[in-house]
């Protein structure tokens, strides 16, 4: 238990509104993942957070199965943000370095490409053969800039490490 | 001539050249100009918002910037980059204070937000800029009430308070533009739920399931073909036929179409112009039935 967790989550951008929960459950009911996966549960998420089950929330996979549909943050009668509470637990979890394989890629392609999936030179090469303008440059030098005062770079260090 | 910056984000150039020339044709017939910004980069979908929030809103930030440099508004095609760049567009013009942090962070990269531009999504240039009539005038194939289910998706829809692009729940601005083209719009079971693209790479379990329920569901109506606004959704529904044929040894033949496709189609792009071949699940069908 770490009763500090709800307040770790409300001073992350996007958690600001979990403790705006009264358990009503239109989340769930609003969930396609839940519907489908009892694993997955948005009140559940909500209410495990509150009570400061830290460990368990963070090292879980539920976290992970939310889809990001922004169905239950539409309905929600408290006005409570879930799905960016969701992003605000997933935050967390990166920094304390759970990170599921495929988020690691996107770390990594986002910081070495400037984009999550690569272009690759053969489709690049294409593009006037169909009738496509070339393909502007990306700006890698301002991402990085930016990944430097946001700390972004030293995430996607740490995940390096924990490959 | 209304002109535009277009975002074309990373799965478009990286693997849907139909979705791109169809778009790009599209709206050149249509008399809107689209100029291609350097130095763009990835917007900072939800998969980069899991990672750290702060960090995406500053480069979905940064590449409004680029467009506010150029005094030019900004069209998207992808709805995770419409979502991500529409976002944080509308919360930075709101919030003073978010404001100021987030240009803090840009000032390192030599920029400032200062929410001089619009960010829409394709939809809204083809109704607000275009408009209906001169979209109906410019309609030389009609598209002979080919049957059409509309999917919206999640990101051009919801958070609806931040994207405005329609009502959440009762959505009509892509069925009134599938009709527009001289197509029947169909109404099908749970028409709003999600594709379950962002799941693929997780659960690939999970999000099969939720693209065969879209396949079953638009093939109980008896749709000709699904109408998609994203890469993601595109690639949820058409590849993942492929994969519902492995996994649960039923066989669907549902063409998926983005919306530019069957508007580009319609207004007389010749289909040879379109890659077409980047679909798994043929569309010859539907270019048949539309020349
Ligand atoms: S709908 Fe809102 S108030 Fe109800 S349980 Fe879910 S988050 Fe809590
Ligand atoms: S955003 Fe996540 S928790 Fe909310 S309804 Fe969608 S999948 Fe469920």
């Amino acid at each position: 238990m770490d009763t500090r967790f709800s307040d770790e989550i409300t001073g992350r951008p996007g958690g600001e509104t979990i403790t705006r929960c009264y358990q009503c459950g239109t989340c769930a009911s609003s969930c396609p993942v839940a519907k489908l996966d009892s694993r997955f549960n948005p009140r559940e998420i909500i209410k495990l957070s509150l009570l400061g089950e830290k460990e368990e929330i963070l090292s879980g996979d539920p976290i992970w199965l939310c889809c990001s549909c922004y169905n239950c943050q539409e309905r929600c009668p408290q006005k409570v943000e879930i799905a960016d509470i969701i992003y605000a637990i997933r935050n967390i979890a990166f920094k304390k370095g759970y990170i599921p394989k495929i988020y690691s890629e996107f770390a990594s392609a986002l910081t070495t490409e400037g984009r999550i999936g690569k272009v690759s030179k053969f489709v690049e090469n294409k593009r006037a053969g169909v009738g496509l303008p070339t393909l502007q440059p990306t700006g890698i030098e301002a991402l990085e800039k930016i990944f430097a005062a946001t700390g972004f770079s030293k995430l996607s260090q740490k995940k390096e490490e924990t490959q | 001539m209304t002109s535009y910056a277009i975002f074309l984000g990373c799965t478009i150039p990286a693997r849907q050249p139909n979705y791109e020339l169809s778009a790009r044709k599209s709206l050149v017939k249509l008399g809107i100009e689209l100029v291609d910004l350097p130095n763009m980069t990835c917007c900072a979908p939800p998969p980069i918002q899991s990672i750290d929030l702060r960090t995406s809103q500053a480069i979905a930030a940064y590449n409004i910037c680029l467009a506010e440099e150029v005094d030019l508004n900004i069209v998207t095609l992808c709805s995770g980059c419409f979502e991500s760049l529409a976002m944080t567009n509308t919360m930075l013009k709101n919030n003073e204070e978010l404001k100021s942090e987030i240009n803090e962070i840009l000032a390192k990269a030599g920029k400032e937000f200062q929410g001089s531009v619009e960010v829409k999504h394709f939809l809204q240039v083809l109704t607000e800029d275009v408009g209906v009539d001169r979209l109906k005038e410019s309609v030389s194939k009609p598209l002979n009430n080919l049957k059409v289910a509309a999917f919206y998706g999640c990101h051009a829809l919801r958070p609806s308070e931040l994207l405005k692009l329609d009502d959440p729940e009762q959505p009509r601005i892509l069925e009134n533009l599938i009709e527009i083209l001289g197509a029947q719009s169909l109404e099908y079971r749970n028409k709003l739920k999600c594709c379950g693209g962002l799941l693929r790479g997780f659960s690939d379990d999970l999000a099969l399931e939720l693209a065969r329920e879209k396949i079953v569901n638009t093939s109980k109506v008896g749709a000709d073909c699904i109408a998609t606004l994203c890469p993601f959704c595109f690639v949820a529904l058409d590849i993942g036929q492929i994969q519902i044929r492995g996994k649960f040894h039923e066989t669907y033949d549902m063409p998926v179409l983005h919306y530019s496709e069957l508007l580009a189609l319609s207004l007389g792009v010749p289909s040879e112009e379109l890659a077409f071949e980047t679909h798994k699940i043929k569309a010859d069908k539907i270019i048949s039935k539309i020349a």
